[in-house]
């Protein structure tokens, strides 16, 4: 046994290698990413790793290695899951052979996400057991069980960590990765495999009849426990039990939920051995739903009657507050200080030298008055520059673009994309634009790696999760096969040539694709590009401030003057932009 | 277990305040101590304001709830300003003596507070100003300002000096070791200078 102080996809992605995993693959999507990255960076155990091109290809892909017996991970953020909630479904009725662990981390708060959706109501609503862990060392251990629990039942296991168990810390004891491996073998057997009604309706009995007997067994696993201490219970779930345990009493009786579906007869019997119940979750009122249907006459507070929030995430304080309204506690105990209110924000920004800026600022010159559609990655930071209007999943830049352009909106419609989100769900859009003759023009910002979520690989870098060389897809070649005709490739640090290519697609009539094409700032310098920096002449500054409202971290105004600092990654954009020519690559600063 | 300390490391994404709280959970494994960490990652971490979460001996959840952490680290002195309602009664906080303006600041015309009326709104903090660029740059890279305040703000937590040191070892890249060493020492005088006055 070991320990060390990792994060907790680490510890995830560790407990894989100890269970003897042969199969994982993903879409990346905070706060899930690291568990593949770690899976793919390290070398204790061999095995088939890859990054998928969105997130129902890595569910099947994982999926199939199950049904051939081996023991397989998909893992995506809990929006990914509904990108692959068809297969999830069905998946239930087929059921597996190999452990199929599907990793769908949840993101409370929305710290990098575009809602709060609940991943236990997928486990619910597909009828598969979920594992919701409440600390990093349980996350690991649990994540261990989850195999051999998909095994037993035959049926997937969503695995739920939250972004404060996938991106905490601690001190986590682990074993070493396991030595055995299967060799996969698909046994055909169209009854299980191949869904047409009559089969399926058997496969939907079936899964019923698998319920009964899974709520019990997850309390025997030790998942769900509970100490009756007093007349006053807390129940809480997921890592809402450990800030429950930093602060209720000694007194009070204490439930932990940590897998669905929760055993009614057992709940019911811990909660009728109590006056009062306060359930303190995360997001919906998964826990809370089933403590009511049980309840009886003992009161019960929660979400549903106003005591607890629905939305965000808790921490101790808040914990301690929804015990204190609810009676439990005479007062919160914690400190409630004012932040400081007028302070300037420090918002995440786009990085000095970033392609999207530049090719933001084109497209604003070219399209002056345009509606502009834009989808997920770091290029939504583009909202900053004025030119993002709108965003909502994966995918939907190109077709909320269409469909706007189709609702008779006067003015011309421009929507950007990054290059792996066109590929994971951007083509079908494309090809339905086209297919329609929707009026619009798409810039595709095509920096060859999928950036926000940390340097995956995807289909245009050259090369694999693992770093074997692949050919790197034309976008251009794709664009071509959807039936655009018009489709140019220009580099967005050349400004001139990127406006004047935007402005021939506005004279065009149908789908015009402009693929802005530069690598990512971060993995051209850890690729070693060097670009000379770029300098002011301050005596040829007359501080207009055109280059400071471009918006570069790179670029101060100290003084009435512009000023370059060291950020600087040479990409000479603000020198296109100088009205005076005040920027060069000549002057020492 | 001892007292659990909860240490808060605020600052601007890219400043290292990641590789910093590795350092602190690093020391906590030398001396056997158990530690939950939380820290910011993905979409927040570009140019923005990031916070790590450092909990040593503490029972339960990694993060440290408003006005009760012992000891703030700030990279930052915006920052400092930004965080300081998570210092609990009593707690200190040890800031480097800069500001980064943020890029939005100049866009917008927004006006920043010079340092000494941060300083005045962090009235009755105990407080210990570190010029981190500075002693970064004498200890061989400005790089190094993370391991500087690291140092500046060792005389205050529950750790030895000699695991925090080991830990630096462990964490920075292998050719940085000598120079981060040396800023994790200049960072340990100036904070010696701070408690001494």
């Amino acid at each position: 046994m070991v320990t060390r102080y990792m994060l907790g996809n680490e510890a995830i992605a560790h407990a894989c290698l100890e269970a003897n995993i042969d199969f994982a693959s993903g879409y990346p999507g905070t706060p899930s990413s690291e568990v593949i990255d770690s899976l793919r960076a390290q070398n204790e155990r061999q095995f088939y790793v890859e990054w998928s091109v969105n997130e129902k290809v890595a569910f099947e892909n994982a999926l199939a290695a199950a049904w051939c017996g081996l023991r397989a991970l998909v893992t995506m953020k809990h929006v990914g899951l509904n990108v692959a909630a068809d297969p999830l479904m069905t998946s239930a009725y087929t059921g597996v052979t190999g452990g199929f662990v599907v990793l769908s981390a949840d993101d409370p708060y929305a710290h990098s996400s575009q809602n709060e959706q609940d991943s236990r109501r997928y486990a619910h609503f597909a009828r598969i057991p979920c594992l919701d862990p409440s600390t990093v060392q349980e996350a690991h251990d649990m994540l261990i069980k989850a195999f051999s629990l998909s095994e037993e039942a035959a049926l997937p296991v969503l695995f739920r960590p939250t972004t404060r168990i996938s991106h905490s810390k601690s001190d986590v004891v682990f074993d070493p990765a396991g030595s055995e491996h299967r060799e996969g073998v698909f046994h055909r057997d169209p009854k299980q495999y191949v869904v047409i009604p009559a089969h399926t309706r058997v496969l939907h009995k079936k899964l019923n009849e698998k319920q009964p007997g899974l709520a019990a067994r997850l309390v025997e696993l030790g998942f769900n426990s509970c100490e009756v201490r007093g007349r006053t219970a807390v129940i809480a779930s997921g890592i809402a039990a450990a800030y429950a345990s930093e602060v209720i009493p000694e007194d009070i009786s204490f439930a932990k939920i940590g897998a669905y579906p929760i055993d009614e007869e057992w709940l019911a019997a811990f909660v009728r051995q109590h006056d009062a119940v306060v359930v303190i979750e995360e997001l919906d009122p998964v826990v809370e739903e089933v403590v009511r249907q049980v309840s009886g006459g003992v009161r019960v507070f929660g979400k549903k009657n106003g005591y607890a929030p629905w939305e965000g995430e808790l921490n101790p304080a808040a914990v301690a507050g929804i015990l204190a309204r609810a009676g439990v506690l005479a007062e919160s105990g914690y400190p409630a200080p004012e932040p400081v209110a007028d302070l300037p924000p420090r918002p995440p920004i786009l990085c000095a030298g970033c392609m999207h800026r530049a090719a933001f600022y084109a497209i604003k010159k070219a399209f002056p008055d345009a509606v502009y559609p834009s989808d997920i990655g770091c290029y939504t930071l583009g909202l900053q520059l004025g030119a993002v209007d709108t965003t909502i999943c994966m995918g939907a830049s190109i077709t909320v673009a269409s469909g706007i352009a189709h609702s008779g909106e006067p003015r011309d419609v421009v929507c950007t994309i990054g290059d792996s989100t066109f590929l994971h769900t951007g083509i079908q859009g494309l090809l339905n634009a086209v297919y329609n003759g929707a009026n619009m023009t798409v810039v595709i910002l095509d920096n060859r790696i999928t950036a926000m979520t940390g340097h995956q690989p995807n289909p245009t870098t050259g090369c694999t999760a693992c770093g074997v060389e692949s050919a790197p897809v034309s976008l251009d070649a794709i664009c071509r096969a959807c039936g655009v005709s018009f489709v140019e490739t220009v580099d967005p640090y050349d400004l001139v040539g990127t406006i004047e290519c935007l402005k021939a697609a506005r004279g065009k009539e149908g789908v015009k694709v402009v693929i802005a094409k530069q690598p990512c700032v971060i993995t051209a310098r850890r690729a070693g590009v060097k670009r000379r920096p770029f300098g002011v002449d301050p005596e040829a500054c007359t501080g207009c401030r055109v280059c400071v409202r471009y918006g570069c971290p790179a670029i101060e105004f100290v003084e009435g003057k512009a000023y370059i600092t060291d950020l600087c990654s040479g990409c000479g954009v603000c020198a296109e932009i100088c009205p005076t020519g005040a920027i060069s690559v000549e002057v020492k600063q | 277990m001892s007292e659990p300390f909860d240490i808060l490391i605020v600052g601007v994404g890219g400043q290292g305040t990641i590789l910093a709280s590795n350092v602190l959970g690093e020391a906590c494994l030398i001396e056997r101590r158990h530690v939950l960490g939380a820290e910011t990652h993905g979409m927040a971490q570009r140019g923005g304001s990031v916070e790590s979460h450092i909990r040593i001996d503490a029972a339960g959840g990694p993060l440290i709830s408003p006005g009760t952490a012992d000891l703030l680290i700030a990279f930052d002195m915006l920052e400092a300003l930004r965080y300081r309602h998570y210092l609990a009664d009593g707690g200190v906080m040890v800031v480097a003596e800069q500001i980064i303006v943020p890029t939005s600041a100049f866009q917008q015309k927004l006006e920043i507070p010079s340092p000494e009326a941060i300083v005045a709104r962090l009235e009755g903090i105990t407080l210990c100003r570190v010029d981190a660029a500075a002693l970064a740059v004498e200890a061989g890279s400005i790089l190094a300002q993370n391991i500087v305040m690291l140092g500046a703000a060792s005389g205050y937590m529950p750790l030895e000096t000699g695991s925090l040191i080991k830990a630096v070892m462990r964490c920075v890249p292998p050719k940085t070791v000598d120079i981060n060493i040396a800023a994790f020492e200049k960072g340990m005088e100036a904070g010696e200078t701070c408690r001494s006055a």
